[in-house]
């Protein structure tokens, strides 16, 4: 309660809770995997309470060295990165990582990927029964690695072929993380919401190239890598788009959002969340800030609950 | 560590091309400890989109605006216009709004003040083995051995002396002190003071070379690394480098933002160290 020339005044706080796949979000935004590290990383700057969902980095079965450096290289209003899925393994997650997780109420979400179809597979199956795991999303879509990901995430039919697989051995809410770097996003958004995902989200990154004209090397060690930040931002709302109008399923829109207004083009054109990437590196509160800036435009714009903006573009 | 968001007090030009910066940065005296870095950030301003990291020269009090007010807390920061960033900073001025992150990373062991300290730098390395002189001086002999290209890449050796530090000045073109490389005082000055331990930073060839003298003298030492990095805080693992016993099947990387950027030499893994790429584009 406010006061205003003596009259108590109530002030309207929006509602900003969300619901994909059958999680419950205080709100629409959580980080984009392999930006957030496991949480922990930054718990020192921002409250993860806050967060509508906490989404780990990408963990596969055995623990992965990653690439050479250099990794990542700044190019205009973004970055190139190919980290190549370092990550201390699935088990090594599950005994040391989830229990400081679960000190938060936010639910957690584990990214995962595979180099095999039988790896997606088995990864699935030891999250299944762990607790502390809300959902699952399943990256088909890393451009750095060589046998990785992008090999089920540009083919339609192995990318049915792998979602369908790991449906059979969970029950969790899955999620399938798509690639755009493919000529119609829509075949293959189609190709999993067949196979049985939950929900999609896009985008992971683009691939890209930096060349160091002095030396002629690539700027990255391993010369192509995958470029986000602002730079992608309208691509990703496009396919965005594209997707919603293609799937039942709900998406999760991912790509360059670093304030809230960028996170409300998602929301509009039919994001029903959003996850924020680069934007960390910069900021490491920066989800806070959105988050408050989507309650502020909602107060703003009179509207009571956010679910009421999601999907409402004009054309 | 926390995310300030604060004004620069003077940004001046030090030496052709090098630049000192003083920023309001409260608490900073008593946090921040030697070898240890900020992200920083030029507020509202893309591009560039990435903080840069810096090793904290110092830190300080500055007299207030005005009588009665408190005494304005400081850090300073020394830097090269090498790229895009910095080229940036350097049109900065007094009361332009920046974000520091920080402090940041694992700083200076200060070791055992008996032992005699020699601290080794290249260039731009020199900046974090101010404040860990600082903290030495009281109890240790404190000997610095500064290189550089030029006499242009020798800065701040009066500040040292001022702290009552022994200089050693070397440039590769003969133009300020000895001509030469400061690897080659430095093996002068371990064969006269053998039982020293050893403090470096600067490029990775000159750390490098550093590494070999020490090993093969069973010298204790230290180094400030210097590497890209996008979050400072060890998430995106874009700064790593090898650990000691780092194999695929057992990878151990360890992050250069947050495990260092002070490492003890046995902590890592010197022969794969040598074909990484030596000079800091994260300052760029």
């Amino acid at each position: 309660m406010s006061e205003l020339r003596g009259t108590a005044v109530k002030l309207a706080h929006p509602k900003l809770a969300v619901e994909v796949a059958g999680l419950k979000f205080k709100n629409p935004v959580m980080p984009a995997s392999g930006t957030f590290g496991y949480g922990e990383e930054y718990a020192p700057y921002l409250d993860l309470n806050k967060l509508g969902a906490i989404v780990t980095k990408g963990l596969s079965l055995n623990p992965k060295a990653g690439n050479a450096t250099p990794r990542i290289c700044e190019t205009v209003s973004g970055m190139l990165n190919a980290i190549g899925l370092q990550n201390i393994g699935i088990d090594a997650f599950i005994e040391h990582k989830i229990p400081f997780l679960a000190q938060y109420n936010s639910p957690v979400i584990v990214n995962f990927f595979g180099n095999t179809l039988e790896e997606y597979v088995e990864v699935a199956t030891r999250l299944e029964d762990v607790p502390g795991v809300a959902g699952l999303e399943m990256n088909i879509s890393c451009p750095n690695v060589k046998h990785g990901g992008i090999v089920f995430g540009t083919e339609a039919s192995a990318a049915h072929e792998v979602v369908s697989q790991v449906r059979k051995k969970t029950q969790k809410p899955l999620i399938v993380k798509l690639t755009p770097n493919v000529t119609d996003i829509r075949v293959t958004a189609k190709a999993v919401e067949d196979a049985g995902a939950d929900a999609i989200s896009l985008i992971n990154t683009l691939t890209g190239m930096a060349v160091d004209v002095k030396t002629r090397k690539p700027r990255l060690a391993n010369t192509i890598g995958g470029l986000s930040g602002p730079a992608i931002r309208p691509i990703a709302v496009r396919l965005v788009h594209q997707v919603v109008q293609a799937v039942e399923v709900p998406v999760i829109g991912i790509g360059g959002i670093s304030r809230a207004i960028d996170a409300l083009e998602f929301l509009i054109v039919g994001a029903k969340a959003v996850q924020v990437g680069t934007a960390n590196f910069v900021d490491p509160n920066v989800m806070e800030t959105i988050i408050d800036g989507l309650e502020e435009f909602c107060q703003n714009e009179g509207i009571e609950d956010i679910n009421e903006l999601i999907g409402t573009l004009e054309v | 560590m926390k995310n300030y968001k604060t004004i620069i007090l003077s940004n001046q030009e030090i030496s052709p091309g090098y630049y000192r910066m003083r920023i309001l940065a409260p608490e900073y005296n008593k946090l921040a400890k030697p070898g240890q870095f900020v992200m920083f950030r030029v507020q509202r301003s893309l591009p560039p989109l990435l903080r840069r990291p810096f090793g904290i020269f110092c830190t300080g009090y500055a007299a207030p605006d005005c009588d009665g007010m408190p005494e304005k807390e400081f850090i300073e920061i020394i830097y090269k216009v090498v790229g895009s960033g910095t080229e940036i900073m350097q049109e900065l001025h007094q009361g332009d709004r920046v974000e520091l992150l920080g402090p940041l990373g694992r700083g200076f062991d200060l070791g055992d003040p008996e032992e005699e300290k020699i601290l080794v730098g290249g260039g731009i390395g020199l900046v974090p083995l101010y404040m860990l002189a600082e903290r030495m001086v009281a109890n240790s002999k404190v000997r610095l051995l500064m290189g550089g290209r030029t006499r242009d890449d020798i800065i701040t050796v009066t500040e040292f002396e001022r702290l009552g530090v022994e200089t050693y000045v070397s440039t590769e073109d003969g133009s300020l002190g000895e001509e030469g490389l400061v690897t080659q005082v430095l093996e002068r000055k371990l064969a006269k003071y053998p039982k020293a331990s050893v403090y470096a930073c600067g490029p990775m060839p000159m750390i490098d070379a550093v590494q070999k003298i020490c090993a093969t003298r069973n010298t204790p030492l230290q180094v400030s690394l210097e590497a890209l990095m996008a979050c400072g805080v060890g998430a995106c693992l874009g700064c790593v480098v090898k650990g000691a016993g780092h194999t695929d099947e057992n990878p151990q990387y360890l992050c250069t933002c947050k495990q260092g950027p002070v490492f003890l030499a046995e902590q890592l893994d010197w022969s794969r160290l040598e074909k990484q790429q030596g000079n800091c584009g994260g300052c760029s």
